[in-house]
């Protein structure tokens, strides 16, 4: 019975570290300078998407907050960490709404289902212009149900609409699963890391990429900022 | 002694077999004639390189003046396939490419080249990328019976026209006038048109072929690295069969068979509704024809 109760003890002793022992990356992202002003998308063409907008929409490759913060941002892990060998399960989503992407920016992991939506009562040809992974182009009208893909090599893709012209997004296919992208005051965090010596990259799809070390040692939670120049065109 | 010697001889000959294998594996082929990289080589440099440059990526000295811009090796995306988008064409999409040459570009129909000449070019142009040591060609999309030409085909492909939305960029009579047209651009940001259907009395703009099926395979397996998608997972064969029908018409100058059903129906194609919207098809290129959605009210 003692030896019983060792064994479960050490037992939950070894497990408990993994438990336990698991830090988190939390930060904000902003910039610095001036950005370019957003542009308003004239949907005049396609009075199916244009009826939706009460004001018309604008450029979403900048969107920023209060304080100068940046969203759409992607942060992930991209040294340190253990290369993971299966995705998950579960799919990503990608819609066509009002001849728009939601989201702007979809990150996922390599070989981890995509799904594909249009939402539209108009057909869109959902065209990511891979260079890495293989570029391929399918038209997708409405009322046909979701597309499924996957991309095979971590890239970042910037995906369109050749019919709407304004119509533009980002895949960001990632070896990791430590992600996140930045929304709503530019904020992001990377729970659940094991301690270890971790390199963080933050993307964005207009303003680069820019790197921070950070060590995480047990539990505790580490602040990591980051700082983007904005392009003015 | 003769243990020995038979012990070397299977060494040897398992020695060649083993090195002979990844030569195997690259293989081009086309009918019975066996591309070599070496020998294709040397053909690129004296008539390819111009162009398409030394390093394949469409950077030739004479590309800064041509439009459409050298097909890009490097990236291994090519718009004339019989295989679904996003996959690699066939060694024989390529050497029908090549023979073809492509209408409306600088790029000839190297037919002044034998045949055994264009397959070594195949070989050596797969050295540019490293997709072909990685991937294979595509599933070749299989093309069912063609429907019969008459003047109900014709008009259900005008309608699937309005319902598919080609004429966004196609425009309402084809000519590659659609509100979407003046916005597009290939995959490198260049600006590209729409094909036009009704320029010119015969078929010799067709950059893919011009017989009905090699229409039938652009509509289902796209133009890759260029705005034309890919429509093989929305459509049933049949439909698309109508679709290029119809499009036959938009080539207005030019005889055909369905230009003279359509004269003999008094010159108008008929209104007809789709009900649903384009039924899901199974994707077409599985070898298993048969799709397995059930059409839902295609009006026959």
């Amino acid at each position: 019975m003692r030896f019983a109760k060792s064994v479960i003890a050490s037992g939950m002793l070894l497990l408990c570290p993994a438990l336990l022992l698991a830090g988190t990356v939390s930060g904000k992202i902003t910039y610095s300078g001036t950005p370019a002003k957003p542009k308003t998308i004239d949907m005049s063409k396609e009075p199916n998407c244009a009826k939706a907008y009460s004001t018309p929409p604008v450029t979403e490759s900048f969107v920023g907050g209060a304080g100068n913060t940046l969203d759409n941002v992607v942060v992930y892990i991209s040294a340190g960490a253990p290369d993971e060998k299966s995705a998950p399960s579960q799919a990503v989503t990608f819609e066509q709404h009002n001849c728009r992407y939601t989201p702007h920016v979809l990150a996922m992991m390599v070989n981890q289902e995509l799904k594909v939506v249009n939402s539209d009562q108009t057909s869109h040809n959902i065209h990511p212009l891979a260079k890495i992974n293989r570029e391929w182009n399918k038209s997708q009208p409405p009322g046909t149900p979701p597309l499924s893909e996957h991309f095979d090599k971590e890239e970042f893709i910037p995906v369109k609409c050749n019919v709407h012209p304004w119509m533009r997004g980002y895949f960001a296919v990632l070896k990791t699963s430590h992600y996140a992208v930045s929304k709503g005051d530019g904020k992001f965090e990377l729970p659940n890391l094991p301690p270890g010596k971790y390199t963080i990259t933050a993307w964005h799809e207009d303003y680069g990429t820019t790197t921070a070390d950070v060590t995480i040692t047990g539990s505790e939670t580490k602040n990591v900022d980051f700082a983007l120049k904005a392009k003015a065109y | 002694m003769t243990k020995i010697v038979n012990r070397a001889m299977w060494l040897s000959l398992s020695l060649s077999l083993f090195c002979a294998l990844p030569a195997l594996a690259q293989e081009t082929r086309v009918g019975n004639l066996t591309g070599h990289a070496e020998v294709g080589k040397k053909l690129y440099q004296r008539s390819c390189i111009g162009c398409h440059g030394p390093y394949g990526d469409g950077n030739g000295e004479n590309a800064q003046w041509i439009d459409p811009k050298p097909r890009d090796f490097m990236a291994a995306t090519f718009k004339c396939r019989s295989t679904p988008t996003g996959t690699l064409p066939t060694d024989q999409d390529l050497y029908n490419s090549i023979t073809r040459g492509f209408t409306n570009s600088n790029m000839p129909h190297w037919d002044s080249l034998t045949k055994q000449n264009r397959v070594d070019l195949i070989a050596y142009i797969k050295t540019f990328s490293d997709r072909w040591k990685t991937d294979k060609a595509g599933d070749v999309l299989k093309i069912p019976a063609e429907t019969p030409i008459n003047i109900d085909s014709i008009a259900h492909g005008a309608a699937l026209f309005q319902k598919l939305e080609c004429w966004k960029c196609h425009g309402q009579q084809g000519r590659g006038d659609g509100p979407s047209a003046s916005t597009l651009t290939d995959s490198k940001d260049n600006p590209i048109r729409p094909y036009n259907f009704a320029a010119g009395t015969d078929d010799s703009r067709f950059k893919c072929g011009s017989k009905n099926e090699d229409i039938y395979k652009i509509f289902m397996t796209g133009v890759d690295g260029t705005p034309m998608p890919a429509f093989g997972d929305v459509i049933q064969p049949n439909d698309a069969w109508d679709l290029v029908h119809y499009l036959r018409t938009l080539q207005i100058s030019r005889h055909s068979k369905e230009n003279e059903v359509l004269r003999a129906a008094g010159g108008k194609i008929p209104k007809v509704e789709i009900k649903d919207p384009p039924p899901a098809a199974a994707p077409a290129a599985t070898p298993d024809a048969q799709p397995d959605a059930k059409p839902q009210g295609t009006g026959k």
